[in-house]
């Protein structure tokens, strides 16, 4: 790659489907593309974060129903989140192929996370629509507007997943020289863990805590939230 | 996915516009970026002006209240997000690879869409002044002032959704430079060899990439409720309007050290030069820097004093915020101690700096003075709150940055500005900004509340406003001088060789201005101040350091500029301008919207799809 300098190479590819043969030499030894995505990672950290804090200031505060205990269906959800569980595991499957250069056990093992996570997809859709047709629209109350944009964008980061796993999918069934590289399938299975974790989470808190929530409690929102926080500190 | 690569052949011109529409080149990104801060400093500044003229007097009616409120509002977002970050950036990308002793960023063409993802957002926020709808809410907005029904027309869905653009520019630009000076640093230049405005850098970024996307969220949250019928600052349905104060803060503050920590890095590397002396207590710099980011976690609630969350609340964050001072503090006395007995030489960029520092301990101790919370109920909202955010962030953020406009002018441009064009330039912008906020401490004493349009007369403000106007305009003549320096001296200035202040970073130890690899050899780092240890080396020997020789570019392998970038950046403006489209049929805007999701889409894989360097096209050189 480099041509006159060995000292430092340049800073030649950036997340690519084709990266060249070897990784740049960096001073951590972690390759530039990787450590974007942990950095990425930290940023959507704060991301969920916030939407995360965002439901659990509002929860219990809706004034009109549905509330979640009327709606909220915990086993089938346990379900899907069992089915991207175990999409988690194949992901590893699937890097410990990419690893060793098995290019077809590679491919079996993308498919089925693919398979696994569009599965989680459609037990989203599923229950998006279930809940509409149950009278749970978008602007119905303050649970259904938090629930479904934590959700909805969770599952927005598991749609972009499963897309960037059928792209290197494809990538390996038609070119099986090397590509993609362990790093390529490694570095997308730091983010499908990571979507995955935020998940136990969410299911958590939204689905075993929060879904028994009925209609609205005393008191005033943020300033609940509030006092737990300076209830921690004092 | 292939084919779309292979459409439009990849542009390998140095030249013309399209270079430049197309450049990966973080020299010539850092000058776009320039050039595009600075024109929207112009645009906030006429919007300063306005409100100046009509605040001049008591009574004034040049423009309405509802103006007034745009006017304000657009003052400060452009300020904040287009003007003072930007210049933020254009240091980074200027200077970063080149202190470290890298060729380029770790991300070329992610660098590259920050910088048009920026000003695509920009100017998509700007796009509300051609059809009358401009945001008149303030910089932070505040719920339920945004909510639809408070709030007609497009104004806030233009702000919340160009804010959004904007926040994905600096969101891309903080990966790229945390990953750049994490990974990229040349041999022997470890963390604590780093210059401190890269260390300076470095803690910004990352309080960019944690920052962010709190803001993001708060967007969303506001965008939801206003195009899709959420209810998240709906009152009515239960929603609480301090939800949005209390994630606005708390982007709120770490974006204040977004703004101020880059300049305080500048004036960490300026001092030094000019006082011909290491920067004093180089540790104790960097630490306080670290100690900043992370304490500015802490204390957004003093933002929030008079909301009443509570004695306890406001104890807490009136104690941490007192406590972020010190660190603060502690850096002023590092700049006063590394000039302390050095032989100090006061050009233009040392003046500047030494203005930041004289400045910035007055808001400093201004911000002390309402981190106290009752002392804050009598500030919150008046003119001394307007008072103490000029000083830090034009008397910090603004003078930090010409500060480095002129340290930085011979390297970028290879000639030198004119000094005693420079040097009034100085004294007017000084002698102006205290002229204009100033007086502001007492008007908001005396109860002067901000963001009114007018106020009668008989309050005893009157004085003190016409006081700030003509200081106004003293700022006005300061940088039109500024102006005229840039250019002239573009034009007429005398060649400044590699290296006119002998300064202790190594982006002097190349030519001015750097070739496009940068350094033809990697350095190798002994330690701190790498490139005066060489010189002062080369000295005992007897000899001279010249500039590093020019070498055959072809020869160095370089990233090749790529239109992806753009087409990206594209694609993402057009997703959030098309919810603002309005053909009477409401929904349009969503087929349009998506119109922008495809476009990204396709950049994306053509970016993907394409390597970062082709092999064989470096051979057209660009010298
Ligand atoms: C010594 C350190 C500082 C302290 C103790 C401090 C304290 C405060 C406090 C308590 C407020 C809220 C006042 C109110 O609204 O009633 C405030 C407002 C503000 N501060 Fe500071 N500050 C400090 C440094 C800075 C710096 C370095 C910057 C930016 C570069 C900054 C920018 C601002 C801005 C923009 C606001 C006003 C926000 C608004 O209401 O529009 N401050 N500061
Ligand atoms: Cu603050």
């Amino acid at each position: 790659m480099a041509h006159a300098d060995t000292t430092h190479a340049p800073p030649a590819h950036e997340a690519s489907a084709h990266p060249p043969a070897h990784e740049e030499e960096t001073n951590t030894g972690i390759s530039h593309r990787k450590l974007l995505m942990w950095v990425f990672l930290g940023s959507d950290c704060l991301f969920f974060g916030s939407l995360i804090a965002t439901y659990m200031v509002y929860r219990g505060q809706s004034i009109v129903g549905p509330y979640p205990i009327d709606i909220i269906d915990v086993p089938i959800t346990t379900i899907s989140t069992f089915v991207l569980l175990m999409s988690s595991f194949t992901m590893v499957m699937a890097v410990a192929a990419a690893r060793n250069g098995n290019q077809k056990r590679l491919i079996q093992w993308l498919v089925c996370t693919i398979v696994l996570g569009g599965g989680f997809i459609g037990f989203q859709v599923y229950e998006f629509n279930l809940f509409r047709v149950e009278g749970l629209r978008y602007e119905t109350n303050l649970f259904s507007s938090t629930f479904f944009t934590l959700t909805g964008f969770h599952g927005a980061h598991v749609t972009l997943g499963i897309f960037w796993l059928i792209c290197l999918a494809v990538i390996s069934a038609r070119n099986p020289a090397g590509r993609p590289s362990g790093e390529d399938v490694d570095i997308a299975g730091l983010y499908w863990h990571f979507v995955d974790i935020v998940w136990i989470v969410i299911f958590t808190l939204l689905y075993l805590i929060g879904g028994f929530d009925a209609g609205p409690d005393v008191g005033h929102a943020a300033a609940q939230g509030w006092q737990w926080i300076t209830g921690i500190i004092t | 996915m292939v084919t779309i690569t292979g459409v439009i052949p990849r542009p390998n011109t140095y030249t013309g516009l399209w270079s430049w529409l197309t450049t990966v080149d973080h020299k010539r990104i850092g000058a776009l970026y320039g050039f595009s801060a600075f024109f929207f400093f112009m645009v906030g500044g006429i919007e300063a002006g306005i409100m100046r003229l009509q605040l001049a007097t008591s009574d004034a009616s040049l423009v309405s209240a509802d103006w007034f409120n745009a006017m304000f509002t657009m003052h400060g977002t452009t300020m904040i997000f287009m003007a003072i970050m930007p210049f933020g950036a254009t240091f980074f990308n200027f200077l970063v690879p080149l202190m470290i002793g890298a060729r380029d960023v770790a991300f070329p063409r992610l660098n590259a869409f920050s910088y048009w993802t920026f000003l695509f957002g920009a100017l998509l926020m700007h796009a509300g002044f051609l059809i009358g709808q401009v945001p008149d809410a303030g910089w932070f907005s505040y719920a339920n002032l945004t909510a639809a029904p408070f709030s007609e027309g497009k104004g806030l869905d233009f702000w919340a959704l160009s804010l959004q653009v904007l926040g994905v520019a600096s969101l891309a630009a903080g990966f790229n430079f945390v990953v750049t000076i994490i990974n990229m640093r040349a041999p022997g230049m470890s963390l604590m060899r780093m210059p401190v405005f890269v260390w300076m850098t470095l803690v910004t970024s990352i309080l960019l990439v944690l920052a962010f996307p709190i803001i993001t969220v708060a967007l969303i949250e506001l965008t939801a409720d206003r195009q899709f019928g959420a209810n998240f600052f709906n009152t009515a349905a239960g929603g609480d309007p301090i939800l949005w104060q209390h994630l606005f803060w708390l982007f709120g503050h770490p974006e204040v050290y977004i703004l101020i920590l880059p300049a305080m890095g500048v004036v960490s590397e300026i001092i030094p030069t000019y006082s011909r002396k290491p920067l004093f207590g180089y540790p104790v710099v960097v630490f306080s820097g670290i100690v900043i980011a992370i304490m500015s976690w802490a204390v957004w609630s003093h933002h929030m004093f008079t909301v009443g969350l509570g004695a306890i609340a406001n104890s807490v964050f009136t104690i941490t915020t007192m406590l972020i001072a010190v660190p603060t503090g502690v850096k002023i006395f590092n700049w006063i101690g590394t000039m302390w007995q050095g032989s100090i030489d006061l050009k233009t960029p040392m003046l500047m700096a030494i203005g930041f520092v004289a400045l910035f301990i007055v808001g400093g101790l201004s911000g002390v003075s309402h981190a106290v919370s009752p002392s804050d109920f009598q500030q919150q909202d008046t003119y001394y709150i307007v008072a103490h955010i000029h000083y830090v962030l034009f008397g910090g953020a603004i003078f930090g940055i010409f500060a480095g406009i002129y340290y930085w002018y011979p390297k970028i441009t290879g000639k030198m500005y004119h000094e005693t064009l420079g040097q009034v330039h100085f004294w007017l912008m000084f002698i102006g900004m205290n002229l204009t906020f100033f007086p502001m401490h007492y008007a908001g004493l005396n109860g002067m509340p901000r963001r009114i349009y007018t106020y009668a007369e008989g309050f005893g403000w009157e004085f003190m406003n016409l006081l700030a106007t003509i200081g106004y305009f003293v700022i006005v003549i300061s940088l039109l001088v500024f102006i005229h320096n840039f250019f002239r001296s573009l034009k007429k200035g005398e060649e400044a060789g590699h290296d006119p202040w002998d300064a202790p970073t190594l982006e002097w130890s190349i030519s001015s201005p750097p070739p496009v690899y940068n350094f033809a050899e990697i350095p190798v780092v002994k330690g701190q101040d790498a490139y005066w240890i060489t010189k002062r080396e080369a000295e005992a020997r007897g000899e001279t350091v010249p500039a590093e020789p020019h070498v055959d570019p072809s020869t160095i392998h370089m990233p090749s500029p790529s239109y992806w970038p753009l087409i990206t950046s594209f694609g993402v403006v057009w997703i959030a301008g098309g919810l603002l489209i309005d053909f009477g049929w409401d929904y349009i805007r969503f087929p349009i919207s998506f119109i922008g999701g495809l476009i990204t889409i396709i950049g994306v894989i053509g970016w993907s799809n394409e390597p970062a360097a082709e092999e064989h096209h470096e051979a057209e050189a660009h010298h």
